[in-house]
């Protein structure tokens, strides 16, 4: 079972490492969509075959895997992007950035008081990679779409480490937290059309009125 | 010891030819076509070597010497390492980096020889090739460099041993995976295959490897082809050994899983070749230095 | 009885959505108003059993108060409002005022940090569309901003929790996010874990609420969104999370660790004031001024409970003072924008003598919200540099002192030069109107009542949060 669960968290890394070089939008979304289907598969794989984490299993495969891209995809679709993310620094940068950030996460789980170690042996510092690597994205990128793929890497993230203790979180919270994600990334699309309409364009460098 | 020399050889020389027969033949096949026969390589090349060839007046011996050295290399290369279960006649600590800068060589020479010709085109894609390879080297230096750390040996006979089969099992999956995703990034790199190269295009501005080769014609270019071939199995041996560790008591069986792995390694390259496009010239380093960057990765993953 | 408080408003916000007259559509904001503020005083009375997933204790019987009473406010209020603008239509507006009264109530109620949890996120999204009410440029941007800063913050709060949780896992029995299992099993909680976990809570909502150096959204949402969605946001949004915050305190000081927190709160505390006096000084805009003014008083909220002991009576205080002068602030402000076109001290000039009630309550509620004598806020700043003083740090109560003057001086210069000297327009189309005065004007003496008389029942429900908060002094 181990196996299973460090291949799956390596292959979310190899996406994030993706995600941060990948200079095509639609293939960022689809990367975090497939991130999101593979973690949806993690519930099953650690605590196996149980009511509650099948319903995660799927909740979550619906909603990161399918809904949500499928949001997003229409969202570009409507507004029509070029297909470049137009990064801030340079692609290779935010790489080196990544792997940093990325070897960091390893060397720093290792130093963490962990309980059951043999398992969170790699899905805390993969919990913790993702996450930075959703923060480099969110910082890095002037597509306010690419924020939004950030946002979601960060959510993944966050959803690992929340795999670790799936049994403190009720299935009704889990659902409501799902759906939550679902309805703001809903209406960060609707806001995105709404930027684009405004101002013909979703650089967030537009957005730059309101200042001191 | 002579044996083990020979047999390696053998099998290197007849196998390799086979492998690029496959690959186009996979290619057809998702294309729609029949395509050409399996051994059509080999054709080619004894077609190529009854050929007279036409040398430019301005070139000098290092045009003649390219071909020549980009086939002894593999030759050289190919007894370090182990085919499957057979050992590598000639093995000895640090054989490793001799491996590395071997092919190195041939580089430099294959380059050189397009220098040579004076050939604006054969410059730029010596100019391609060098950068290319170049940012392939760190990969495959520090892919090997895990396998140094998890084997504790220095030999690629040691590297590509025994220990695999325990490490995929153990706590070090994750990583060798990772490394053989590199290494399988390096292997397309170094042979010029889609998404990095076409080796079928027909316009020179958008070639790397197969435009430094245009002035060659005849057994040299024979040689060339064959080089080629040759490579291709080598690294594909690396990858190989990386992926399938599993060893039976019997050595028939052993080498018939080894060569099988060759086969499936060819046949992935042409489905790689036939679902991907070429990679845009600024997006080549760019995934390089991701490919490096995961094997660093993989080495603090070994090493914490 | 007591989820009919999220029930009701929900049930209401179906409803507007199929009623298909304006005028009675926003008549809905007042009733459930009205129902919520009474079931709330019912409830606090009937004092029921907290339950598993929701109950009331001390501190979320005066959060569900004082939200209450400042929600029929900016209820009254948004009638006249949304007559005004009939323009842009209330169907959108209304539905989303109303989901986002029954998610504070669901955040103040609940027992779960993770129905905590979800019901803030879910305060986020409904205001998004509050905040773009406008439908311009500048409301677009500051939209995108809040919404964005807030989730990416609202997530770390999730992993604070996620980290609180882990630091119980190492037990016997089963893990729960349950408050009351949580404050029982405290002294047995992972350190480290849990000191991370607290860090993030108050990291995330910390965004949600303001606190210095993630407050940079705040501004511009408050200055594009309409008046009335500044008066909830500023008085209630930041109260609902600075709550979420103290239910980390009370994780804490039942774990025996108050100190770290109240140092971490203590350091955000100032930092906050010391940023918004920054900002606030020679500040053009009325209602930027009014967001860096709510930055300055929720680190004055973050400081009091940082000190603890007299400054967290002082800090409950003002957590009511400043939600209900906000919230008069904000609604004048919005008349006086609505006036002049604009919220620039470029075009506002002597408000006096144009709007003579609604600049009069403006001028007024500034005195109160600096801290004035008469008024609620006077009183419990006063308290909390008591509170200060008695903890032994009279290096804080300078820095405090001393920005407090700033922030006075700062925030006179523009207030007055908005309300007195000449009006440049001779006659405005805007008048003021009744239900666009009143409710500031009577959330104004309730400040007012708050500062010159506390009754008993405050001040024990006061001392029972204190109590609630630091379980070991």
């Amino acid at each position: 079972m181990t196996d299973i669960n460090s291949m799956l968290l390596l292959v979310v890394i190899l996406l994030n490492f993706f995600i941060l070089g990948s200079a095509r939008l639609v293939a960022c979304i689809r990367a975090v969509a497939l991130q999101g289907a593979l973690l949806a598969l993690l519930p099953v794989t650690i605590h196996g075959f149980s009511i509650h984490s099948l319903g995660l299993a799927g909740g979550a495969f619906l909603f990161k895997g399918v809904l949500i891209p499928w949001l997003l995809l229409r969202a570009i679709r409507e507004v029509r992007i070029r297909r470049e993310v137009e990064p801030l620094i340079s692609l290779v940068a935010t790489l080196f950035l990544g792997a940093m950030t990325t070897v960091a996460a390893f060397l720093f789980a290792d130093q963490l008081p962990l309980i059951h170690a043999s398992q969170a042996g790699v899905l805390v510092p993969a919990s913790l990679a993702t996450m930075l690597a959703g923060f480099l994205l969110l910082m890095t990128r002037r597509k306010a779409i690419t924020q939004v793929v950030g946002y979601l890497m960060l959510e993944n993230g966050i959803f690992i480490f929340g795999v670790l203790l799936s049994t403190a979180m009720p299935l009704v919270v889990e659902a409501a937290i799902l759906l939550d994600l679902l309805v703001a990334v809903f209406v960060m699309g609707i806001v995105l059309n709404h930027v684009n309409r405004e101002f013909s364009s979703i650089n967030i460098e537009r957005l730059s009125a309101l200042k001191e | 010891m002579i044996v083990g020399i020979l047999i390696h050889l053998l099998l290197l020389l007849l196998f390799a030819p086979l492998l690029a027969g496959i690959i186009a033949r996979t290619k057809a096949l998702f294309a729609g076509r029949r395509g050409q026969p399996v051994l059509q390589l080999y054709f080619d090349l004894l077609r190529l070597a009854r050929k007279g060839s036409v040398i430019s007046k301005t070139t000098t011996w290092v045009f003649a010497a390219g071909p020549v050295i980009g086939l002894v290399v593999p030759l050289i290369a190919a007894l370090m390492l182990p085919f499957g279960t057979f050992k590598a006649p000639l093995s000895f600590d640090g054989d490793l980096i001799l491996f590395v800068y071997l092919f190195a060589l041939a580089r430099f020479f294959t380059a050189a020889a397009a220098l040579d010709t004076g050939s604006s085109f054969e410059g730029m894609g010596a100019a391609r090739e060098v950068t290319f390879s170049c940012l392939a080297e760190p990969t495959i230096m520090f892919a090997l460099l895990v396998l140094a750390k998890l084997s504790g040996g220095l030999s690629l006979d040691v590297l590509l041993g025994d220990h695999l089969s325990a490490s995929w099992r153990g706590g070090s999956g994750p990583a060798l995976g990772l490394i053989l995703v590199c290494l399988f990034v390096v292997l397309l790199v170094e042979n010029s295959r889609i998404p990095f190269d076409d080796p079928n295009t027909h316009l020179e501005l958008t070639m790397i490897h197969e435009v430094m080769v245009l002035d060659h014609s005849g057994p040299a270019f024979g040689m060339i082809l064959y080089g080629a071939a040759l490579k291709l199995m080598v690294l594909g041996t690396l990858v190989v050994n990386l992926a399938l560790p599993w060893a039976t008591p019997w050595w028939a069986l052993n080498l018939l899983l080894y060569l099988a792995g060759l086969v499936l390694l060819a046949m992935l390259i042409g489905i790689v070749e036939s679902v991907m496009a070429r990679l845009r010239l600024v997006r080549i380093p760019q995934v390089l230095i991701g490919t490096t960057l995961i094997s660093v990765f993989a080495l603090v993953l070994v090493l914490r | 009885m007591l989820i009919s408080l999220v029930l009701i408003p929900v049930c209401l916000a179906a409803l507007s959505l199929v009623l298909p007259w304006h005028q009675l559509r926003s008549w809905l904001l007042p009733t459930a108003g009205i129902i919520q503020l009474g079931l709330v005083v019912l409830v606090v009375l009937a004092k029921p059993q907290a339950g598993e997933w929701i109950g009331l204790d001390a501190l979320s019987t005066l959060v569900l108060l004082v939200t209450s009473i400042l929600y029929l406010g900016c209820a009254f209020y948004a009638v006249d409002y949304l007559a005004l603008r009939q323009d842009r239509g209330n169907r959108i507006i209304v539905p989303c005022l109303l989901v986002f009264l029954a998610a504070m109530s669901l955040a103040i109620i609940s027992r779960h940090l993770g129905l905590m949890w979800v019901a803030v996120e879910t305060t986020t999204i409904v205001s998004a569309p509050l905040i773009y009410y406008n439908r311009n440029r500048l409301s677009i941007e500051a939209t995108w901003k809040y919404l964005l800063l807030c989730s990416v913050g609202i997530a770390l709060a999730m992993l604070g929790i996620m980290f609180v949780a882990y630091s119980a896992v190492g037990g016997q029995t089963e893990v729960s996010l349950q408050l009351d299992w949580l404050l029982d099993t405290a002294p047995q909680l992972s350190k480290p874990w849990l000191h991370a976990g607290f860090i993030f809570l108050l990291v995330g909502y910390g965004t949600k609420m303001g606190l210095a150096p993630l407050h940079s959204w705040k501004p511009d949402a408050y200055a594009e969104s309409p008046a009335l969605v500044g008066a909830l946001l500023a008085g209630g949004l930041t109260t609902v999370s600075f709550l979420a915050i103290l239910r980390g305190v009370q994780v804490m000081s039942a774990a025996g660790d108050l100190i770290m927190a109240q140092q971490a709160l203590m350091g955000l505390g100032l930092f906050s004031m010391l940023i918004a006096a920054i900002f606030m000084v020679r500040q053009p805009d009325i209602k930027r001024m009014l967001a860096y003014s709510s930055v300055e008083h929720m680190g004055i909220l973050a400081l009091g409970v940082g000190i603890g002991g007299l400054a967290t009576f002082g800090a409950l205080l003002h957590l009511a003072n400043n939600a209900l002068t906000k919230g008069c602030l904000f609604l004048t402000a919005g008349n006086i924008q609505r006036s002049y076109a604009s919220k620039n001290l470029r075009e506002v000039r002597g408000a006096l003598s144009c709007l003579p009630l609604s600049a009069g309550i403006f001028l007024t509620g500034f005195l109160a919200i600096t801290g004035a004598p008469p008024f609620g806020p006077f009183l419990s700043e006063f308290t909390i540099l008591r509170g200060i003083f008695a903890g032994g740090h009279p290096w804080i109560a300078a820095a405090f002192l001393i920005l407090l003057a700033t922030i006075f001086i700062g925030m006179g210069a523009t207030v007055l030069s908005a309300t007195q000297g000449e009006s440049p327009r001779v006659s405005a189309q805007f008048r003021d109107r009744l239900l666009l005065v009143a409710p500031p004007l009577l959330l104004l003496a309730l400040v007012l009542c708050l500062g010159i008389y506390m009754p008993d029942p405050l001040k024990e429900l006061l001392e029972a949060g204190v109590a609630l908060l630091e379980v070991t002094s």
